[in-house]
This record gives C-alpha cells, structure tokens and sequence, in this order.
C-alpha cells in the first residue's frame, strides 16, 4: 500500500489537493503527503492532469 | 467607530504587534476583491499569497467577457493579451457557428492582471503580501478562528486576526480543516492548457471545440493572445486517459496550431459544480473557486470570484461593525450569495448535465439548430427551457427536449 509522487511530472497545479477528501495533501514547493491522513483512496491519482501520481492499494 | 478609521491596524494590549480586522488568505481575484471593498469600509486587512509572484503561474485559460468589467472595474490595457470580438463554436464535425458578442472580451495576462487587482487592493487601504505560506488557521479560546499561522522566507509567525478569510482556490487543505470543504472528483475537470507562439489562429475570436471524443464531457479551447500566442487548453472528466493524451490528439488534428512552440505549461484541476452550502463558521468566511465559486458550464472563474469575495466583504464589514463574528451573523454571506449567483449557478449547472449526456452526433445537430443569440444565453446560463428550445429544432432531439420541459 503506497503513495507515490514523481515530481519530475507533477506540474505543482494542486489539483489532487482539491479533491483529497482527507485533506492528506497540499502544495508548498512540492506536493506535502501526510501519510497518517491518506486512505490510498486513489483519487488524486484520477484528477491529476500528468500522471504524476500512482497510488497501490494491495 | 472603529469602523470610521482608515485602514490602520490596531493596537491591543501593550507590545503586542498591531492586529488587522482581516486577515485574507489567497491573493486571486476573489481575496484582492475582498481585501478593496474591506479597506474602501475602512478595515483594516491584510491578503497573503503563496505564490512567490502573484498571478504566476497561472491556471487559466485567461479569457473575460467585457461585461465582467461592471465587477471587476475598468481593466487596464496592460492586463489585456487581446480584444476578443466573440467566440467561435465547433461542431464536432468541423462545422462551426460565431457568436458576436454585444460588448466582447478580453484574452488577459493574468500574471499583470492579478497584480493590477491586488495594487488596487493596496490602493484602497489593504496590506499585500506574496511568498507567504499559511500553513494553518488557529482558534482563539471561545473557539472561533482568529489567526493564521504562516511563513516569509525564513520567518515562521502566527498573526491574529478577527475574521479569517479563505480565498485560496480550490488547492488548498485549509478549507477542509476549516469546514471540511473538498471537491468531489466528478465535478472537477481534470485540465491541461499550453500557451504557444507562432500559431496561426483567428485572433479576434476565441475558440470552443466541443467533441465528447476530443474532450469528454469538457471541451478544446483556443484563446488567441496576439502576436501569433495562444493559449491551447483542454479540460475533461477525471479518468485513466489524462489531458494530455486528448491535448495531443486535438493538435495532431491542427498543424496551423501544433506548428506553434510551447511557451509555458499550465495544469489544474476546475470545479465545474458543487457549489458550497454553508461557506461560514464563527470568525471565518470561505469565497471565490475555494468555495468552488465557478460557472460551472464554462470553468470561468473570475467573474465569480470578484462577485464572491465582494459580497463577503459586504457581509464581513456588517458583521465588524455589529462587533459580532458568528457563525450566525455571517452566514448572511450564505443567503446573499446563494439568492444573487448560487440558484443561477445551479441551473447552469443542471444545463452542463444536459449537455454532457449529448452524443457528438447530437452536439452536431445541435450547433446546426444554434443561433448566436442561444450561445450568449448558454454561457450567462440560461434555463434549461431555452436549451429546450434549441433542441425542438432538430427532430432527431426532440425527445431530450420533451425530456427538459
């Protein structure tokens, strides 16, 4: 069960921001991850316009 | 009165460092609104931004009607890109169909337009500030929000306030730890935007493709910036196939565009519906797209966001001079804003769920049964009877309109 973010493609939009309904994430330089807040729902991975983020849940 | 003073923070107990009446997080159209009208009432206030340069970068497609002038004031030449005459149409067969706007519009550059509004914010009386992160909002001891935390540069600082103002866009955790305000994720569009030179486009005109092949449930816009610029963007529904993938399909379709060389890159993610209900909690205020405050037929925000932020600061300044910050008194910021723009948004709403379901075999018949006339409405947000109207023209469509009425 992982999160995982490739800053090489995020575009810092803060899309997966706006839709996190667990307020997990957020947008400082980088995407900030707290990872005791994340269900691995994987929807910010479904929002993001770049495929930056890939969410495992197995 | 305190209310009388101009703009000057106030002093409480001795030593401590002056306290604004507002403090604004997020510097866009929505907080630089507020933040004017606040200090024209004579509060003092005070607007942070993340961003190192306001307005930069930007997550827009940057175009406003003329009309939106009546909100946002009369917009300097230097904010303007290009004067826009009206909007062009595609069918996803190619056809397409213009729609001349009465007073037209504005490609902007948002990176001195967004500046503009904020120096017009700090003209009236407010206090700007950029680089600023506010990494969370704090209660005073009767459990109302009354601070910020934040950092510039190397400082960390906590600042108190007597109403916080949530204008961050739609990006930011704060509105959820404030109210537990998120957007669903059907009702964002997931979006990918280019500004590219040396395209050749016509210039006067914006360009709406819309094609549920191109760009599923959104649509392919071109907005023209001068000298040969524009703006190339897609938004659709979020799913596994990203922006990217359409974006670059759509350009294969256009040489005299994909010949062009991409300046910048733009993504984000735009609400296109679930306008917020209860935007208020003692001493705290959500406006503008955090409140996801956006016309949800066209992802247009900034119309709305000056409108959004101008009516808290009418709610909020009543409130400060009743000395009284609950919940209660300023949720009248819910019933104004819901009475003047939330039904009319909700409708425009119901109309883009209409449109959505169309085939591209539909969308064609229905560019065909438009007059300009309808494309105006339909972007005001008309009612659902006057898409019903449309759709009557053509037999093949009668039964969705039968289904409308």
């Amino acid at each position: 069960m992982t999160w995982n973010i490739n800053n090489n493609k995020c575009l810092r939009c803060g899309g997966c921001v706006s839709v996190c309904p667990a307020a997990a994430l957020e947008l400082k330089d980088n995407i900030i991850y707290d990872e005791k807040l994340c269900t691995l729902c994987g929807i910010c991975e479904k929002a993001c316009p770049v495929e930056a983020i890939k969410v495992t849940n197995q | 009165m305190r209310h009388m003073r101009k703009s000057l923070p106030s002093r409480g107990h001795k030593g401590d460092k002056p306290m604004n009446d507002v403090i604004i997080i997020g510097a866009g159209p929505a907080g630089t609104a507020c933040a004017k009208k606040l200090a024209e009432n004579g509060f003092s206030v005070k607007v942070f931004d993340k961003r190192a340069e306001i307005g930069s970068p930007k997550r827009c497609g940057e175009g406003l009607s003329e009309a939106s002038q009546q909100f946002v004031g009369k917009i300097p030449d230097r904010c303007i890109a290009q004067k826009i005459k009206g909007a062009r149409l595609y069918a996803p067969d190619g056809r397409y169909l213009d729609a001349i706007l009465p007073q037209g519009g504005f490609v902007l550059e948002r990176k001195v337009f967004d500046k503009w509004l904020a120096e017009e914010a700090v003209k009236a009386g407010a206090a700007v500030q950029a680089n600023t992160f506010i990494s969370d909002i704090v209660k005073d001891e009767r459990g109302y929000f009354a601070g910020v935390k934040g950092e510039f540069l190397d400082n960390e600082f906590e600042e108190k306030t007597k109403v916080v103002v949530c204008a961050t866009g739609a990006e930011s955790p704060l509105r959820h730890k404030a109210l537990g305000v998120f957007s669903k994720v059907n009702l964002i569009d997931s979006c990918l935007q280019y500004e590219l030179t040396n395209v050749d486009v016509v210039s006067d005109l914006i360009h709406i493709y819309l094609s549920g092949v191109l760009a599923p449930r959104g649509y392919v816009w071109v907005f023209p910036k001068g000298e040969h610029r524009a703006n190339v963007g897609l938004g659709i529904i979020p799913q596994d196939k990203k922006p990217k993938a359409y974006l670059d399909e759509f350009l294969k379709l256009h040489p005299e565009i994909s010949k062009g060389s991409i300046l910048e890159v733009n993504a984000g993610c735009v609400p296109v519906g679930g306008m917020v209900k209860d935007m208020v909690a003692n001493g705290f205020v959500l406006c503008g797209e955090a409140a996801n405050h956006v016309n949800p037929i066209h992802g247009g925000g900034i119309k709305e966001a000056v409108i959004s932020g101008q009516m808290a600061a009418d709610v909020i300044a009543e409130c400060l001079k009743k000395n009284d910050v609950s919940k209660r008194a300023l949720s009248k910021f819910n019933d104004v804003w819901w009475k003047e723009r939330g039904d009319h948004l909700k409708r425009v709403e119901k109309l883009r769920e209409t449109l959505e379901k169309l085939s591209d075999s539909d969308l064609n018949d229905l560019v065909d049964a438009l007059k300009p006339e309808d494309i105006i409405e339909f972007a005001r947000g008309a009612k659902l009877s006057v898409l019903a109207k449309v759709l009557m023209r053509k037999p093949r469509l009668v039964s969705i309109a039968r289904h409308l009425l």
